[in-house]
């Protein structure tokens, strides 16, 4: 009876394949193709994405400056001549352009650079930002008034350009902010090491600057804006996020209304942001009266969108604790909130952690809703980080804006020079991105390690 | 040799000289449905309804001081069951009810005032599947006595701590890796681990749901030898398959099918002299 065989199928050798198993292996050997397609077409549009924004956005680290000596004569910067910063404010930058361009002309003399061109052309190769960082200095340090400095003055974005490969000399024909005899004269000094082409700083630490000066633009307030969301989306999203998850997952009953909360969270999850802008207009900003375009504002409603995100992805970790863990916690004599808060937690918190990152880097990258609340001020001057009143502290007060509307705000403006700002700014952006997920992974580690 | 003889010979092992106490636990006309929901229909009810499983049908358990209980019965005539409903472990799963009364030294375990997480103090668990913490052996045993506050100071830990791995027969195994992870260890030595954790609260009632069925003879010989030391001090409850282990190491035994108690005796009586046929041909392996 029991070695009677279970099937009878002729006797095959295991060296021959048989039909079976040789289809089965094609059919893996060609899924295993289609996975490497598909990866390889991910990498390609990833290198693709990063030449292209790498290409275009790099070289606006990097500024053209000329350095020649400015004499900082007192009776233009100082008319009272009593060296009171407070009266000497009232000379405006219109006051130091003169001062700027007959320096220009007389070093240009000094050197024996012959040129046809006027006052007022050469000035122009200058930044319209130059006059108003010369007076910067001069106010911050009253001393400098009757010296002669050696100053770094910037170069106005098409000179920049033209050192750039982005302006040419047929270009420049057709283009009214520039002629080929300034872009020549930019030539000969730069030939004469006059010019230099440096790391700009200020492109990440600077303000805004207008449309017609690229070159002094930065991205200084709109990091801060984002700063301050991502700051309020982290001090609201996480505790409640989580503490939400908890109750849900472990503590309510399983009945009707939780059903009901759990299909609503996941739909919120799905709802497009810029619904939750204007949620946001109408509850922050026309209900309760919070300054527009505020950083308050724009946390709240980013807070709104990641909450969804923040609590799935921490039921998710909780879920994946094995209950046995929650059995033997609570077969010792340990309540529920000592099984949670001992076992659980620290068990789920990698999964938690992810989801946290990842529901703040969704919101660090997200525009609509903000551009819904007004964050796209045009900010030329940095705000008073140190002021308590309610209306010009950064939090609170209004005219703030955020790298991704930073972005959009650039690509919208005429002079190409912007073009090269707005990749810069999404280098900046997924910088910032990279290092999240790098310390996502980073708290992973540490929380694994102390299980 | 036949499967009575081997009985009758483990019978000789056991220690007749304590005697068997008073009562430490009672449960009375116990019933116990799963899938009931969270209402509070009454227990005909919920017997009548086809959709609930009715997995321990009125049952009468008295556990007394300094003995060991054995239940024994084919798998899923509920002996996890009634295990959990004398610590309230039920509690925790999803729409497990439970009707009927249960005392712990005369005070009513269900009653409304009665915390479940003092009871469970008080009536300790050694789990069907072990499962140790993900935390370091130390760890693991060092959980009990911290959360109840077992032990005034570090050395007082690290003793209880050892007294209770040496009880469980791991000592030898983990005294040198005591901060590696719990669950890095063999299914026996986990098993073994989680004894050490319950026996660490030092409760009174100890309960173990087959606590030997990953182990090797000589990890079951020590376990029973701590189960038999126990009994010098606590009640122990134990589920097990092995009918030669019962009668080693329990002086009453509980007979369960399909969620009836059949017969509690005393063990020498069920295994030699069983009153219910279908005890007699469980114990002699016809059913199961
Ligand atoms: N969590 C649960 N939900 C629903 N039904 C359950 C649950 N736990 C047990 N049951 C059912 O209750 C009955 C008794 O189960 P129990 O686990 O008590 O059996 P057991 O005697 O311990 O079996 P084994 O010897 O295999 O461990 C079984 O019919 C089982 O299907
Ligand atoms: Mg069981």
């Amino acid at each position: 009876m029991t070695d009677m065989p279970i099937s009878t199928a002729p006797k095959r050798s295991l060296f021959a394949a048989d039909a079976r198993t040789v289809r089965r292996n094609r059919a893996e050997r060609r899924f295993r193709a289609y996975g490497m397609a598909a990866v390889g077409v991910g990498i390609l549009a990833l290198i693709v994405l990063l030449v292209s924004i790498l290409g275009n956005g790099l070289s606006s680290f990097r500024q053209t400056y000329v350095s020649f000596p400015i004499e900082l004569t007192a009776e233009r910067v100082d008319p009272d001549g009593n060296r009171d910063p407070g009266e000497m404010a009232r000379v405006t930058t219109f006051g130091y352009l003169p001062l700027l361009a007959t320096a220009f002309e007389a070093h240009l003399d000094a050197e024996g650079i012959e040129t046809d061109m006027g006052v007022r052309e050469l000035a122009a190769m200058l930044s319209e930002e130059a006059p108003a960082q010369i007076r910067g200095m001069v106010l911050a340090n009253p001393d400098l008034v009757g010296q002669t400095i050696d100053a770094q003055i910037l170069m106005g974005g098409r000179i920049d350009g033209f050192f750039k490969g982005r302006v040419t000399m047929e270009s420049a024909e057709r283009d009214r902010n520039v002629t080929p005899a300034q872009l020549e004269l930019a030539q000969i000094l730069a030939d004469r090491g006059a010019v230099e082409t440096r790391f700009n700083w200020d492109f990440i630490t600077a303000p805004d600057a207008s449309g017609s000066r690229p070159e002094a633009a930065g991205l200084g307030v709109a990091i801060i804006g984002s700063f301050y969301m991502m700051l309020v989306v982290l001090v609201l999203a996480l505790p409640i996020g989580v503490a939400a998850s908890i109750y849900l997952e472990e503590f309510a009953p399983k009945n009707r209304l939780t059903d009901l909360i759990e299909v609503n969270i996941s739909n919120l999850a799905a709802v497009p942001s810029i619904v939750f802008g204007i949620l946001g207009l109408a509850v922050f900003i026309n209900f309760m009266e919070f300054n527009q375009s505020s950083p308050l504002v724009g946390g709240l409603v980013l807070t709104l969108m990641t909450l969804p995100t923040i609590i799935i992805a921490t039921r998710a970790s909780l879920r994946a604790v094995p209950p046995s863990i929650r059995q033997a916690a609570l077969g010792l004599g340990a309540s529920k909130t000592q099984s949670i808060f001992h076992h659980v937690l620290p068990l789920a918190a990698p999964g938690i952690l992810t989801g946290t990152i990842i529901g703040l880097a969704q919101a660090l990258g997200e525009t609509a809703p903000l551009l819904l609340i007004g964050m796209v001020a045009f900010v030329r001057e940095y705000p008073d980080l140190m002021s308590v009143h309610s209306n010009s502290f950064p939090l609170m007060g209004d005219g703030a804006t955020a790298l991704p509307v930073q972005v959009y705000s650039w690509t919208q403006r005429s002079d190409p020079a912007f073009v090269e700002r707005a990749s810069g700014a999404i280098i900046v952006l997924l910088v910032f991105l990279l290092c999240m997920n790098l310390i996502a992974i980073l708290l992973r580690r540490r929380f694994e390690r102390r299980w | 040799m036949s499967m009575e003889d081997a009985i009758m010979n483990d019978m000789t092992q056991i220690d007749q000289g304590v005697a068997v106490d008073e009562l430490k636990m009672q449960a009375r006309n116990v019933d116990v449905f799963y899938g009931a929901g969270g209402g509070t229909r009454s227990a005909e009810d919920m017997a009548a309804d086809k959709a609930i499983t009715h997995a321990i049908k009125h049952v009468d358990v008295d556990i007394a001081d300094k003995t060991v209980t054995s239940f024994i019965g084919p798998s899923g005539c509920g002996k996890s069951t009634f295990l959990r409903v004398l610590n309230r472990m039920n509690d925790t799963i999803d729409g497990c009810r439970m009707t009927g009364d249960v005392t712990l030294e005369g005070e009513n375990i269900y009653d409304s005032k009665v915390d479940p997480v003092q009871l469970r103090a008080k009536v300790g668990m050694v789990f069907q599947k072990p499962n140790p913490f993900p935390k370091s052996i130390f760890d693991n045993v060092a959980y009990g006595p911290r959360i109840h506050g077992l032990a005034r100071n570090k050395a007082d830990l690290a003793e209880i701590v050892e007294k209770s791995l040496r009880r469980a027969a791991i000592w030898d195994e983990v005294k040198d890796r005591l901060d590696a992870p719990g669950t890095g260890l063999s299914g026996g030595q986990q098993q073994r681990l989680c004894i050490a954790r319950a026996v660490a609260t030092s409760p009174e009632v100890l309960l173990m749901d087959e606590p030997c069925s990953a182990l090797d003879p000589i990890a079951t010989a020590q376990v029973e030898e701590l189960i038999d030391d126990l009994r010098s001090r606590f009640s122990v409850v134990i589920v097990t398959h092995s009918m030669q282990q019962a009668a080693r190491v329990s002086q009453k035994t509980a007979f369960f099918h399909l969620g009836e108690l059949v017969e509690f005796d005393d063990t020498d009586k069920i295994f030699t002299n069983p009153s219910d046929p279908r005890t007699e041909s469980y114990i002699t392996g016809r059913i199961g």
